[in-house]
């Protein structure tokens, strides 16, 4: 009785108890959460473009961070470190179409997926060598992000916005809908669309397989500087944001691996999920629960909808 | 035909001679393998411990030629501080007959206390790894000199005393435990526990999954409604950092923020800044460059371009942890050697001189490195760890400040229950070896 009490009942009354960390834990989430959807986004790219589950995206957004400060603790100008890193992830992208994807051609997915595991430990290997291992700080201020926080007080408490997070948060935003405008109305976005309905038929009207290949992996890419840099401005830099990264996963579990607005509201329903069920049921489990949570969270989801809140149901005739 | 089969035997004798000259060589050498991690989400830790390290091996080649004459063979294996890789580690230096093994990781510390009486290597693995392993009679190969992890969770709880009005004063409050949910991070709970139950505290824990050492608002939210009185933590790598910034990021006051030596690093407090003012580490080793033996380091080693360490970071709080090690290495084996009456000394005679460490004031002092650690008098044939004093530093905004003396263990509370946690390790394990190694003299 007291277990179905402790699950039932008294994570609801200390929401009423204390709106105001209820609040609290529901901004943490959409942070996390709209950070989670810029991930699962960069994934999603890749796999509507070329039906490969880009197992790299973590360490992009490692590696992209850690050019940006490794190039600033160069002596190079934050803006002008801002400006070569987009370079870098160019020339990393025209690499892997020509090094990678084009060589391999035709085979079947699960090659190209084992391909993009040695590319994320070339990238490890790549980043270590040329800017250490040792975890940076980001260039928050020189990028002139906000520092410090708001305090709104209500409800006879507090909620505290970390000016980083609602920079975070704006700038997930406009990223997303900036892409999904640059997918829907313009010529590339049209394209990239074609080749993720059917390659033959994109390549019958003249749709350059190649070329939306580098488009795809450089939008990843800037979407791993983009969530590099506000991860990095959260904690550090260090090759543990990595592991943030994979959180991804459950978010595609959910939204589905080919789709835009699922990344976006499966990252939402992961971020803000994890940390209520961390934060009201987490301490009846022992606490430490988010890291499993959120695969539960989709797996519940799953049940109902087995192609993800917006995946495309698959249906094969045998 | 001859001129062909005269051709044949001068290269076998050639190549023969030459690898017994090389096997000459390699017997006139120590062979000291070094378990670092260089890279992966703990990297940020690792680095400047395995550089600490390294460095002080290579300035005792470069200046003294090596231990009594005979050169060190130095060299690292990278775990990426993943147990499965440190075990593979142990395995390849094996074969090369190491006088001593580093893990730097609990897991991989706890993976090899069962190999290291077999295979006869002595396991250092300093102020980490399983307290229990203290009890030299039950662990006769393993030492984590100079103070366990229950030592150090004593030794807060005894500046907490402190700044309370003693540890009475405890009653009633409320402690959070923040802890990198591993082997490691688990560890002081038992003396935790025990101590609750002692002063009247009640404990509240904060579990950081490795997956999640970026990813702790909801911790830290955890904190914000339970309001500990003081919070203690026992982080690694990327968690230390981002604790203190979410740490400051609720207000919680920095001063009663208290971390075991672990999360004392430079790069633990500087991604908050100012905003870390106030935070609180213990440590058992000085802080700065300003030591004779830290200066030949510096001349010898790196500005030499022998060394990995970037210059500014020569003296950082993790380097001199990782110097501390390395002294540790080098008195057991010119304690080796001065038992044995050997210059090439393995690794049962290293073990016996990790018995017999003692490093006085004056020795630390002849080391080149005076009041770099409070002098470790205590390991012996029983006592594997010596159970030696800790200081608080705190973060000033900018760089660590000594804030406290040398604060002892609660000896009396923590011995006894390392004794009772070493007899139950070896009661469940059967075939646990009773200890047949003899005690030195000196030990």
């Amino acid at each position: 009785m007291d277990l179905l009490y402790k699950i039932f009942a008294d994570p609801f009354i200390q929401m009423g108890h204390a709106p105001d960390l209820l609040l609290q834990t529901l901004w943490e989430g959409l942070v996390g959460g709209m950070l989670y959807a810029l991930i699962a986004l960069g994934f999603v790219l890749i796999f509507k473009a070329s039906g490969v589950f880009n197992f790299a995206q973590g360490i992009m957004v490692v590696f992209a961070a850690l050019t940006l400060v490794g190039l600033h603790a160069k002596g190079v100008p934050a803006f002008l470190a801002l400006g070569l890193t987009i370079g870098v992830m160019f020339v990393l992208a025209v690499a892997v179409e020509r090094l990678v994807l084009r060589p391999l051609v035709n085979q079947p997915d699960i090659i190209l997926f084992m391909a993009t595991f040695g590319l994320t430990y070339f990238l490890i290997g790549l980043g270590e060598l040329v800017f250490g291992g040792d975890p940076k700080v980001m260039i928050a201020s020189e990028l002139y992000l906000p520092k410090g926080a708001i305090d709104w007080k209500v409800f006879g408490g507090f909620v505290s916005f970390q000016k980083i997070d609602i920079a975070a948060a704006v700038i997930a935003s406009v990223m997303v809908a900036t892409l999904a405008v640059f997918f829907q109305k313009t010529r590339i976005g049209r394209a990239l669309r074609a080749v993720a309905d059917s390659h033959k038929a994109a390549l019958s009207v003249g749709i350059s397989l190649n070329q939306i290949w580098v488009v795809v992996w450089f939008t990843a890419g800037i979407v791993a500087l983009a969530t590099g840099i506000m991860w990095g401005a959260r904690s550090n830099v260090s090759f543990a944001l990595e592991i943030i990264a994979l959180k991804a996963l459950p978010v595609l579990i959910l939204g589905g691996f080919t789709s835009i607005p699922g990344a976006i509201v499966g990252g939402l329903i992961i971020g803000i999920g994890e940390k209520i069920g961390e934060f009201y049921w987490g301490p009846l489990f022992g606490s430490g629960i988010e890291s499993w949570l959120a695969y539960m969270i989709a797996l519940v989801f799953l049940l109902f909808r087995p192609q993800g809140l917006f995946g495309e149901r698959i249906i094969e005739r045998i | 035909m001859r001129l062909k089969y005269l051709a044949i035997g001068a290269a076998v004798a050639a190549m023969t001679g030459g690898s017994v000259i090389a096997a000459n060589a390699q017997a006139q050498e120590i062979y000291v393998p070094l378990a670092t991690y260089r890279t992966g989400p703990f990297a940020g830790s690792g680095i400047h411990i395995a550089n600490g390290m390294h460095d002080y091996l290579d300035m005792l080649n470069a200046r003294d030629g090596g231990i009594g004459g005979v050169k060190l063979n130095i060299e690292e294996c990278e775990t990426g501080y993943d147990t499965k890789k440190g075990l593979e580690c142990y395995e390849q230096v094996k074969a090369k007959k190491p006088v001593i093994f580093n893990p730097w990781s609990t897991g991989i510390t706890l993976g090899v206390i069962p190999k290291a009486s077999v295979d006869k290597i002595p396991i250092l693995s300093m102020a980490y790894g399983l307290s229990a392993s203290a009890v030299g009679n039950d662990f006769p190969w393993i030492f984590n000199p100079p103070a366990t992890y229950w030592d150090g969770l004593s030794m807060i709880f005894r500046y907490i005393g402190g700044k309370e009005g003693g540890l009475d004063k405890l009653k009633g409050k409320t402690i959070g435990f923040i802890f990198l949910d591993a082997g490691y991070g688990r560890e002081p709970i038992p003396l935790l526990d025990q101590l609750a139950k002692d002063y009247g505290f009640t404990v509240k824990q904060y579990p950081v999954p490795g997956a999640e050492m970026q990813n702790q608002s909801a911790q830290w939210l955890n904190v914000r409604r339970d309001k500990p009185d003081y919070m203690i933590m026992w982080g690694w790598g990327a968690m230390n950092p981002t604790a203190v910034k979410e740490a400051a990021k609720i207000s919680y006051p920095m001063d009663h923020f208290i971390s075991v030596w672990w999360g004392g690093s430079e790069d633990d407090a500087l991604p908050a800044g100012a905003d870390a003012k106030g935070y609180l580490a213990l440590n058992f080793s000085a802080v700065g460059p300003n030591f004779p033996a830290i200066k030949d380091i510096q001349k010898l080693v790196v500005d030499a371009g022998k060394s990995q360490t970037a210059k500014d970071k020569v003296g950082t709080s993790h380097y001199n942890k990782g110097v501390y090690n390395s002294v540790l290495i080098a008195e057991a084996i010119r304690n080796a050697q001065k038992i044995t009456g050997k210059k090439v000394v393995d690794g049962a005679d290293v073990r016996r001189g990790l018995e017999t460490l003692n490093i006085t004031a004056a020795r630390w002092k002849e080391l080149g490195l005076p009041e770099f650690g409070s002098p470790l008098t205590g390991v012996s044939c029983t006592d594997h760890n010596g159970h030696q004093s800790a200081y608080m530093q705190q973060w000033d905004g900018a760089k660590w400040v000594k804030v406290s003396d040398w604060i002892a263990p609660m000896k009396d509370k923590v011995r006894p229950l390392l004794e009772a946690a070493a007899k139950d390790y070896v009661s469940k394990d059967a075939a646990w070896p009773k200890r047949t190694e003899p005690c030195d003299k000196s030990s």
